[in-house]
C-alpha cells in the first residue's frame, strides 16, 4: 500500500476499496501495480529556442507517450528553458556501444587527407 | 463599463506590467541550450512595491474577495505539499509539488494585493489568522485521500478555477486582471494534467477505476459552495470587478462533462454539503492544516532562512 496510500490517513476508505475488488490477492496493489505494468523509459528533447535543434535533456518514466509529454515538461522545462519537447521510447533508440569507441570514432586517425586542410593550396587563390 | 472605468482599467493595468516588462526584457538575450530564465510573469514582489509606492490599493470588497481566492490557493498548496516524497512515482511527485508551488505562487499574489487595504503583508494573512478568519472554501481543504481523491479534488479545483480567472483577466480591477491573467496558464495545465489522470484512472485496472469513482464520490458533495452568490459577489459583479461564480456552473458543467463522459464516468449522485468557507465557517480539516502552517511563524515571528 505504501506508494499508494494516503499521507495522513493510512488506513480505512482504500482498504474498503481492496476488499471489493476481487483480483487483488497476494500482493499489495502498489507491487501488483508495479509488476503489471511498470512505467517505461523515455528520453526527452528539449529544443531551446526556434532555430536551434533539439538537445538530449534527460530521460523519465511515463506509462505512455502523452503521458511522458507532461512528465518532461514538468521536470526539464520548467524555468522557461524550451519552446518544444520531443520523447522518445529509450527502446526506440539504438546507440554506438561506449566500449567500441575506438573502432566506431578514431579510425580517422592518420588519415589526414580526410581533412581539406591537408591540400596545399593553389597559387592565386584568394578566399579560400 | 463607463469609459472612465475603461481608462483607469488601462492605466492601472500598464503601472503593474512596468515591473514586469523590465524583468522579462533583462532575460531575452542570446539563447542558450541551457539557458534559464524568470520569465515575464507577475511576481508577488511587484505587487508588493506597488503597494508600497501607494500606486495600488484595492477597496474593502476588492480585497475581502482576494482574499477568498487566495486563501483557496494557500490551503491547497499546503494541502498538495502533504504529497512531496509521497506520489506513486517520482514524475508524479514532481507534478504534484510544481502544482502546490503555482498554487502559492497565485495565492502569494492575492494575498499581498488584499493585504494591501489593511496595512498587512502577505506573511501576516497567511500565518497570524485564525481559522474563522479564513476565507477558503471546503473543497480546497478537503483531506488528500489516496492518489484517486486528490486527482478528483484536482480536477474540480483546477477547471473552476480555470473558468474564474479567465472571467477575472476583463475584471475592472487591473491589479486581479494582472494577476489572474498569469495564473490562467498555469491552471490550464492543471486542467490537462488532472483530466489525463482522471482519463487513466477510469480506464486503467478495476482498481483504478474503482478509486477514481470513490474519489468523485468523496470531493463532489463541495462543488456547488463554489459556485455560490453572495452580497460580496454581487456588489462586485455590478462593479466590473467579478462575475456571479453562479454564472461560471454551465461552462463547468459542460468541460468536466466532456471528460467524465469521455472517461464513462457518472457525476456521483451525492447530496451537496453545507459550506459556508466564505463565511468562515470551516470544517474540522482546516485547523490541523493551519496548525502545521502556521506553527513556525507563530513560534518564530519574523522568522527567515
Amino acid at each position: 500500500m505504501a506508494p499508494h496510500g494516503n499521507p495522513e490517513e493510512p488506513a480505512s476508505a482504500a482498504s474498503e476499496i481492496k476488499r471489493e475488488a476481487p483480483n487483488v490477492a497476494a500482493t499489495t496493489p502498489a507491487e501488483q501495480q508495479h509488476h503489471e505494468t511498470p512505467w517505461s523509459l523515455w528520453e526527452v528533447f528539449v529544443r531551446s529556442s526556434r532555430g536551434l535543434s533539439h538537445v538530449h535533456a534527460g530521460s523519465l518514466h511515463a506509462p505512455d507517450a502523452a503521458m511522458a509529454l507532461r512528465n518532461a515538461r514538468d521536470l526539464y522545462t520548467r524555468r522557461n528553458e524550451g519552446v518544444s519537447i520531443w520523447v522518445v521510447p529509450a527502446e526506440a533508440i539504438s546507440s554506438s556501444d561506449p566500449d567500441s569507441k575506438g573502432a566506431f570514432f578514431e579510425s580517422p586517425q592518420g588519415k589526414d587527407y580526410r581533412h581539406a586542410t591537408y591540400y596545399t593550396k593553389s597559387e592565386g587563390v584568394k578566399h579560400l | 463599463m463607463t469609459d472612465k472605468d475603461t481608462d483607469f482599467a488601462i492605466e492601472g493595468h500598464g503601472d503593474i506590467s512596468v515591473g514586469v516588462h523590465g524583468a522579462g526584457a533583462s532575460g531575452d538575450g542570446s539563447a542558450s541550450a541551457t539557458r534559464i530564465t524568470p520569465g515575464n510573469a507577475l511576481r508577488p514582489e511587484d505587487i508588493a512595491l506597488e503597494v508600497r509606492r501607494g500606486h495600488v490599493k484595492p477597496s474593502e470588497d476588492v480585497a475581502e474577495f482576494a482574499l477568498r481566492i487566495g486563501d483557496d490557493g494557500l490551503i491547497l498548496a499546503q494541502r498538495l505539499g502533504q504529497w512531496i516524497s509521497r506520489a506513486p512515482e517520482l514524475e508524479e511527485d514532481i507534478a504534484l509539488g510544481n502544482i502546490a508551488l503555482d498554487q502559492l505562487g497565485h495565492a502569494r499574489s492575492f494575498l499581498t494585493y488584499a493585504g494591501a487595504a489593511w496595512d498587512k503583508s502577505e506573511d501576516d494573512l497567511a500565518y497570524f489568522r485564525r481559522e474563522h478568519e479564513f476565507r477558503s472554501a471546503h473543497l480546497f481543504e478537503q483531506p488528500n485521500g489516496d492518489f484517486a481523491v486528490t486527482i478528483a479534488r484536482q480536477f474540480i479545483v483546477s477547471y473552476y478555477q480555470y473558468e474564474l480567472y479567465t472571467r477575472l483577466m476583463e475584471s475592472a480591477d487591473p491589479t486581479l486582471a494582472a494577476i489572474s491573467a498569469k495564473a490562467v496558464k498555469e491552471v490550464d495545465y492543471h486542467r490537462d494534467h488532472s483530466a489525463q489522470w482522471v482519463l487513466r484512472l477510469a480506464g486503467g485496472t478495476d482498481e483504478s477505476r474503482a478509486r477514481i469513482i470513490q474519489g468523485f464520490k468523496l470531493v463532489w458533495p463541495y462543488v456547488d459552495e463554489l459556485f455560490e452568490d453572495d452580497e460580496l459577489t454581487t456588489r462586485l459583479a455590478e462593479a466590473g470587478v467579478t462575475v456571479q461564480p453562479s454564472s461560471l456552473r454551465a461552462e463547468f458543467d459542460r468541460l468536466t462533462g466532456q471528460i467524465m463522459a469521455e472517461a464513462e464516468l457518472e457525476i456521483p449522485g451525492v447530496p451537496q454539503a453545507l459550506g459556508g468557507g466564505r463565511r468562515g465557517k470551516h470544517s474540522e480539516f482546516l485547523g490541523y492544516i493551519l496548525a502545521e502552517m502556521q506553527v513556525l511563524a507563530r513560534e518564530h515571528p519574523g522568522a527567515s532562512w
